[in-house]
């Protein structure tokens, strides 16, 4: 069905199988360790003030939730705006539709070449291969992008892509690359090496693709932040501008945009601003000498839809893809993006990805978490992380059906594959363990039998293996603490 | 736009409008910060973001600019003909001020692309003011003073009035009215261009300018 489209399923090794494999690579944990460190300090610095943090995300969260509870009617202005602007806009359901879109506006132009900016939507798409597949070259232009494009590898980051190499690293993938680079570890050399290969790409390239932060509906602007200036050359140096993004950047004014610029750099890298703003609403004009003379909107939906069907799990669109729940994951510092093996790692990609995915895809990625709450902590649009991962922890085992009032039902769950973990050795343990709860003779004998003879039990038995294959089995006393507790006194009598 | 782009468009609305509705909430009360003296949290802020500024006065500043880049070994400045402050340059070089050569972005980037990408030092602008509060410049590209002047060449020169110091983009936008007419592209500038893409090391000038220098005209000097 359509609207399941969306994402390929990234099926492979699980989150848990991929985990050991970095949490036994030094160099990796040093790496991320370092980056998250610096980051959530940098951060820090740039709220000083708690009561004005609070003041402003409170703000930051009720623009993005206002825009939400109106977005049909918002994407239906932007579109217009746009439009009256000058700027074409299209739509697609799933990645395959946006990818033919671009692909299509690209051919009608003969473009055979594009610079990019740094997308995450175009990620998701996985433009570059596409485009690739029909002959367009897509060169990324964002450092850390180019970094891993040379190095045939994908962002472990939202923000800051290729965060997972350090300077040895990257100086040897210039050195064996760039043509006529020698190895040197001094970093201005290397960022001047990937300036002088990217201008040419800048100056030779036919067209510009380009993600979008905030997408106004009022004026039908888009609003792009960075700080290298790859993004103003990617929208204004090419002919032709092709922005990518998914549906629910959008907000409704132009005064939303400014409580969102203070929460956004100073969340992502502890700035107070990131170096450029980029705020495009429209094609060259008549008489102005540069700038694309075609600018276009792809407007992505590929699951997102779906996921604002709950009103609950629809707070996961107000993401503004800061990353700070990522710097500040515990899980995240410690295993690095590419561990779980999609477009979006960490916190947010832990909500995003089992719902544009799907349960079965992805329904092991909020277990992979703690549920600490630091995320929600530091998430400057309040998005209730931790709340999420335990709803769709239960989406899992125990779906939602769609209600039986929704006219037309669209799904059957209300998450994609609703049910997926489902087990019966899983219930069959739960069920066991209610009875034993709540009758408080039959609780008794079976503490009295595991303190007798649990230790006999071998760590492999059935049900046992699949706790025990992670965790040391745990050692039974031969008294409980219920005989303890008895014996110092105390009673179990509620207090008058 | 094409028919599976329609469909798309009918299919996503009808989704999302098939929801069931949510009250948008009421926008919780934010006061932006103000500064007493806004200039000082400006320079702050700008010198920060690695800006350069030099406190010039509406007379003199090409003579001083002249002295700033014969200094540095500047060759050639790209300037917008048109704009108040291009032309001022033009007329103090045809005056005999020692001006570095003054290249005019005076046709369309596809005439000017290869001077642009790789034959200028420096280019000069004007701004529509700037925030204290981030350090920040506002630049609204014209017809005459393009895109491209204050990105692609390796140095920018942003000429600012001290009088047209805001608090903060939110005071701007809402003090200005931005939203009852959106330029082609309206700009934000907070420094040189940099990453921080290789181990969180700051290198300046990846692609924009590596260098920003603010001549800050101050007011009745
Ligand atoms: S969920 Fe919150 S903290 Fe995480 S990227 Fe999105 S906005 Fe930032």
């Amino acid at each position: 069905m359509a609207a399941d489209g969306g994402m390929h399923a990234e099926h492979g090794p699980r989150f848990a199988e991929r985990a050991p494999d970095a949490l036994n690579n030094p160099q990796l944990r040093r790496n991320f360790r370092r980056a998250m460190d610096g980051l959530m300090a940098k951060r820090a610095a740039q709220f000083p003030d708690p009561a004005y943090w609070a003041e402003l995300r409170e703000r930051g969260a009720a623009v993005k939730a206002r825009a939400l509870a109106k977005l049909p009617d918002l994407l239906e202005r932007l579109e217009s705006r746009l439009t009256a602007n000058g700027v074409q806009v299209h739509w697609a359901e799933t990645t395959e539709e946006a990818n033919a879109i671009v692909l299509g506006i690209l051919q009608q132009a003969g473009a055979r070449t594009v610079i990019k900016g740094k997308s995450m939507v175009s990620e998701e798409m996985h433009l570059n291969a596409h485009l690739e597949r029909h002959g367009i070259e897509a060169v990324e232009s964002d450092l850390g992008e180019y970094i891993i494009q040379l190095a045939g590898e994908t962002p472990s980051h939202i923000v800051m892509p290729c965060i997972h190499k350090n300077k040895d690293e990257i100086s040897d993938l210039f050195a064996e690359k760039i043509p006529g680079l020698e190895r040197t570890g001094d970093v201005d050399e290397l960022t001047a090496a990937a300036r002088r290969v990217l201008r040419e790409r800048f100056a030779n390239a036919d067209a510009g693709i380009s993600g979008v932060n905030f997408a106004v509906a009022e004026t039908g602007t888009l609003v792009l932040i960075e700080n290298e200036g790859n993004g103003r050359l990617s929208t204004t140096l090419p002919p032709l501008h092709i922005a990518v993004t998914g549906i629910e950047k959008v907000v409704e004014y132009l005064d939303d945009i400014p409580p969102l610029l203070a929460l956004l750099p100073r969340s992502a890298t502890g700035q107070p601003i990131t170096t450029y703003v980029n705020m495009i609403s429209g094609p060259r004009k008549a008489g102005e000498k540069d700038g694309p003379t075609a600018v276009h909107l792809v407007l992505l939906d590929a699951g997102r839809s779906r996921v604002y069907q709950d009103v609950e799990l629809a707070d996961t669109l107000r993401c503004i893809r800061c990353a700070a729940c990522m710097n500040h994951c515990p899980v995240y510092t410690r295993v690095g993006g590419h561990t779980y093996n999609a477009i979006y790692p960490g916190p947010i990609g832990k909500i995003l990805t089992p719902q544009l995915q799907g349960l079965d895809a992805a329904g092991d990625q909020p277990h992979a978490s703690t549920l600490c709450n630091a995320c929600a902590e530091v998430c400057p649009v309040k998005i209730p992380i931790p709340d999420l991962l335990v709803r769709l922890r239960r989406e899992a085992v125990r779906p939602t059906e769609t209600p039986a009032t929704h006219l037309p039902p669209l799904y059957s769950t209300v998450v994609k594959d609703g049910g997926a973990e489902r087990s019966w050795t899983e219930s069959l343990v739960w069920a066991g363990w209610r009875l034993v709860y709540t009758r408080p003779l039959l609780y008794r004998m079976v503490t009295r039998a595991l303190a007798w003879g649990g230790n006999w039990v071998p760590a492999d038995a059935p049900l046992m293996r699949d706790w025990t294959k992670a965790r040391a089995k745990p050692r039974f006393k031969p008294r409980t603490l219920h005989d303890l507790a008895r014996e110092r006194g105390y009673l179990n009598e509620v207090p008058k | 736009m094409s028919a599976a782009s329609n469909t798309a468009r009918a299919n996503i609305l009808g989704r999302l409008k098939a929801a069931p509705g949510r009250p948008g909430p009421d926008l919780a009360p934010w006061t932006p910060p103000t500064y007493t003296d806004k200039l000082v949290r400006f320079r702050q802020m700008a010198e920060a973001n690695h800006a350069e500024i030099h406190d010039v006065t509406a007379e003199t500043w090409p003579a001083r600019l002249a002295t700033i880049l014969n200094n540095r070994g500047v060759g050639r400045l790209m300037v917008a003909p048109g704009t108040p402050r291009g032309d001022a340059l033009l007329r103090a070089a045809a005056q005999g001020v020692p001006l570095p050569t003054l290249v005019p972005y005076d046709q369309p980037v596809e005439v000017l692309k290869d001077a642009l990408v790789h034959r200028v030092d420096a280019g000069l602008t004007g701004t529509r003011g700037a925030i204290a509060e981030t350090g920040t410049l506002i630049l609204w590209p014209t017809a005459e003073e393009p895109r491209l002047l204050s990105l692609l060449p390796p140095l920018h020169i942003a000429v600012l009035e001290e009088d047209t110091l805001h608090d903060t983009l939110a005071a701007v936008v809402r003090d200005q009215g931005w939203a009852a007419g959106m330029p082609t592209n309206a700009l934000l500038i907070s420094g040189p261009s940099k990453t921080s893409d290789i181990e969180q090391t700051l290198a300046y000038g990846v692609h924009g300018p590596k260098e920003l220098i603010i001549l800050l005209i101050r007011k009745g000097e």
